[in-house]
Parts: C-alpha cells; structure tokens; sequence
C-alpha cells in the first residue's frame, strides 16, 4: 500500500473463536489497584492467534 | 467505528473493533476522515480533491484502493460482532482465580488520602489481623473454587500486610504445599508501603512472589505530604533505601514501584522521572488519586489539560529513552498489541467479583478490594462462600455492553468497560462510568498507542 501503513495486531474477530481460556491475569491486580485496563494485560495462552 | 488522532507528528487511526493500528500519510487521514463523517467514496473524492487542489487522480485512486484493500480485509470500519459474546454472561461458569487478601486492617503509615483508610476501610472501627486459620481457609476456598484454572494469583494487601508478616509467609508455605496435588500454580504479590521491609522479607519476597508493588509517591516532598507515620513524619528516607535494596536483589522478576498523583502534583513525571533517574527503578505505576471531589487533594476539571500534557511528555521521553538504550516501563503505557487480551478478556470487564474477590481479615467476601466493608456489596464468605448470588450476576453481566455511556466510545476494549468500584462511587451504580477516569483512561492509550507507531515506524 502507498497511503497507508498498518501496525501488526491480534485479529480480534480471530481471538473470538480460539480465546477465552481465562488464564489471564485479572485487571486490577498486578499494579493499579484503582482504575481498570486490561490493555496491558498479557495473553497467557501461548497457541492462541 | 473508528478513532483517528494525530500525535507526536504521528497520523493515527484505530479501527475498534478488529483492533487494527493504521499510519495513514496526511492524504489517507483525511479520506477516513471524510468517510467517517459519513461521506460517500465519490463525496470523499471531491472532498479530498478540494482540500488538496494539486493532488493528481493516481493519489486520489491509490489512496482508496488502500483503504477499501482494508476495509475488505475487515481491518478498517469493521463491525461490531462481539455483543453477542456477552449475551450469555449470567449464565457463564466464573471459577475464582484470583483473591485479594487483606491479610492487615492496620497500618504502619497514615497517608490521608488512603482509599481503604489505613486498612480500616468505609469507617470500621475495628483494625485487626488476618489468622492463619482464616487465610489458609482463603486458599482453599480458592483452590476449590478455581476449576481448571491453574493460574491462581494472590495478593497480600491492607491495610500493611507486612504487619502481618508471619502469616503472609506461613500461607505461602501452605499454597506451595497443595499446589501440585491440585495441579495449581499459585501467583503471589505483595503490595507494601516499605515500612516493614526487611532483610528476610526480602529474601523471602524475591523468592516468592511474582510481583511485588512498592508505593511510594516520588519525590521526597511529594511522597511526604501524604505517606507519613502516626507522627506526622514522612516516610521517604525510610523505605526508599530498602526499595532499592528489594528491587536490587529482585534479578529481574517483577515489580511496579507505584505512585499516587494528586492536584498537588500534577507535574507528576517529575515524580516518575526521578524514580528512574534519581533512584535507579524502572519499572514505573502513577495513578491518579481516588478521592472524594470534596477533598483539596482531589483532581479537578482544571488540572486535565495539565494531566493531559503530562501524559504526552512522559510518552515522548519513554520514546527517547529507548532510542538511548535506557527504557523505562510505565504500567498504562503497556501494551502487547499481538499477544493482549483475547475479545472475552476485552468485553467481560476486570473479573470484580466473578473471577477477582476481596477476603477481608475476618473471611468476609467483596467484590474487590474497594467494595470491602459496603454492607450492600457483602458476597458472602470463605466459609460459606457466595450466598449474595444476585450481586455475583451483577457482577457478571457488568460489561462493555451493559454500560451505556460506553456504546460509543473508541476505548471500550482497551478498559473492559472501567472499574466498578469507582463507577459506583462516581455515579451510584456499577453500570455508571467514572467519566475523569475515562478522560484519562483514553489519554494514556493514545499515548500508547501512539508509542507503538514510533515503534513500528523505527523511531525507538
């Protein structure tokens, strides 16, 4: 493409079919403790796309 | 739906619901621009043609080619197909996986703007110590509560857990003893304000726990307006020589030295820059306060374009000091965008309350750590475990969806649909949005979104 450049990311519509483990971290525990993001959680199923 | 910024020199568009990144040069930028307002291809054309008069038709063509390439690889304008993910939520299985032990209702600092008031939480009158009986009680509870889940995390908290230092190491000796039987894996952290640490805390938190969360607010004078003892005397000389000492002989596992910005520091990267620059750690969490707006400590409407700015230059440096080989970690700047969250993590909220709870020193249950000791958010306890089953399906059912002030909002799937707790204490109702969280929320994930696009682009 010339106009436009894309950043690699999950397909989210793909992460419907095989996710949903549950094996994450919840939200607030690692540092937060007051709000709420899961962006930065981590994805703990390694085989998931 | 789409959300397009410019930042940094950086043209930006999310597309929310495929979770795709775009760098569109000036002339795709305003082409999506011009399609999101609703103008059709050959309006946009036109568009595009009167705002740059000498663009030749080859620009004009290639430009949408790109655009409908994306849209037919559904990573542009895609729908949203994922409501239906969360039409069957009450009936969902929650195993517990995660609990949150408030091992101390006490506490060794006073820090006034303390959201759990020293461990005594809305008002109690009674401080008190978790027993073993009742932690070890904890634990089963959650092992026979998790299902298939092998990730267990637990997460000594106060109050000051390491007043309660013997029973935080007698219940790990426990977790480690029945996690293999049960085919667990047990996650420990310790959240401290650094008072209690010593040198067989931290031999035994580096051995043991898998995040540790060392509070301290930055600067000398800024940490000392709020985190001082019962005398009034601030804590700073104290505990950051032993956070230096833990961190140091941590080797690499995790830790956040965690911090709380006020409208008294809304300069806050100066607090974040000199934990990294003054006191040697890298691995860095600020949080906005949480406070009634009452108090004169609380942030104001005021202070968001500073806080905004704020956010931006702390984004800009964390991208010079990678190019210079000396990164830092912000905690709301990290982002994994192609091994985050699955869309069930994105859509079903923080886990408060199904997956997450609160076990207060006395066994009782909430939903998280915020909740604790609101009688109308009591779940049940260790013992008995969830009796208050309609509030665990308030819980469940508490999602992006569920929340209408979320319909439209770009960042949906980067909070879950925001913190229950404080929505409840902004607005009375879990379903509610604590809207100045959500402004700052949305902030920090343009900037980190934004530090992604350097990434890609080579920039850092």
């Amino acid at each position: 493409m010339k106009h436009i450049e894309t950043v690699e990311t999950r397909d989210m519509a793909v992460s419907a079919v095989k996710g949903g483990c549950g094996e994450c971290q919840t939200s607030c525990q690692s540092a937060c403790k007051t709000s709420c993001g899961i962006a930065n959680q981590a994805c703990e199923n390694k085989d998931a796309e | 739906m789409i959300h397009q910024y410019k930042l940094n020199g950086y043209n930006i568009v999310l597309d929310v619901f495929s979770g795709s990144i775009h760098i569109p040069d000036d002339i795709a930028y305003d082409a999506i621009r011009f399609l999101d307002e609703g103008k059709s291809e050959d309006e946009a054309k036109a568009a595009l043609r009167s705002a740059y008069p000498g663009i030749s038709d080859e620009d004009v063509e290639d430009t949408f080619s790109d655009i409908n390439e994306l849209k037919e690889a559904g990573k542009l304008f895609s729908e949203d197909v994922f409501r239906e993910v969360t039409m069957d939520f009450k009936k969902r299985v929650t195993p517990v996986k995660a609990l949150c032990l408030l091992v101390a209702h006490t506490c060794n600092l006073n820090c006034s703007y303390c959201f759990a008031a020293q461990g005594k939480f809305k008002g109690q009158e009674k401080a008190g110590l978790m027993s073993f009986e009742t932690g070890k009680r904890a634990l089963d509870f959650l092992v026979e509560n998790s299902g298939t889940r092998k990730n267990l995390e637990v997460d000594f908290f106060g109050g000051e857990p390491l007043v309660n230092f013997q029973v935080c190491k007698d219940l790990v000796a426990y977790a480690r003893s029945i996690e293999k039987e049960h085919n667990k894996n047990f996650r420990f952290t310790l959240t401290t304000n650094g008072i209690g640490i010593t040198d067989e805390v931290i031999e035994w938190a580096n051995k043991e726990c898998y995040n540790v969360v060392l509070s301290l607010d930055g600067r000398k004078e800024v940490n000392d307006r709020f985190r001082v003892d019962l005398g009034g005397c601030g804590s700073y000389d104290r505990i950051v020589p032993k956070f230096q000492k833990l961190v140091e002989a941590r080797g690499g596992k995790g830790y956040y030295m965690r911090g709380t910005f006020t409208h008294h520091n809304t300069d806050f990267t100066n607090d974040i820059f000199h934990m990294a620059d003054d006191l040697g750690f890298s691995e860095l969490s600020m949080e906005p306060v949480v406070t009634d707006p009452s108090d004169p400590c609380a942030l104001t409407e005021e202070d968001l374009p500073v806080l905004f700015e704020q956010y931006e230059i702390l984004a800009k440096d964390m991208i010079r000091r990678k190019r210079d080989g000396k990164p830092i970690t912000f905690y709301h700047y990290m982002i994994d965008l192609e091994h985050g969250p699955c869309i069930y993590k994105r859509v079903s909220g923080c886990g408060s309350g199904t997956e997450y709870m609160a076990v207060t020193a006395w066994g009782d249950l909430y939903p998280c750590h915020q909740f604790v000791n609101d009688p109308e958010y009591k779940l049940g306890d260790i013992w008995n475990g969830v009796t208050a089953e309609n509030i665990r399906d308030e819980f469940k059912l508490c999602n992006v969806y569920a929340k209408p002030d979320c319909q439209n909002c770009w960042a949906r799937l980067y909070c879950a649909g925001g913190c229950a707790a404080n929505a409840l204490h902004a607005t009375g109702d879990i379903h509610g949005t604590y809207e100045y969280g959500c402004e700052l929320f949305k902030k920090r994930i343009e900037c980190a979104l934004m530090m992604k696009v350097a990434e890609s682009k080579g920039d850092c």
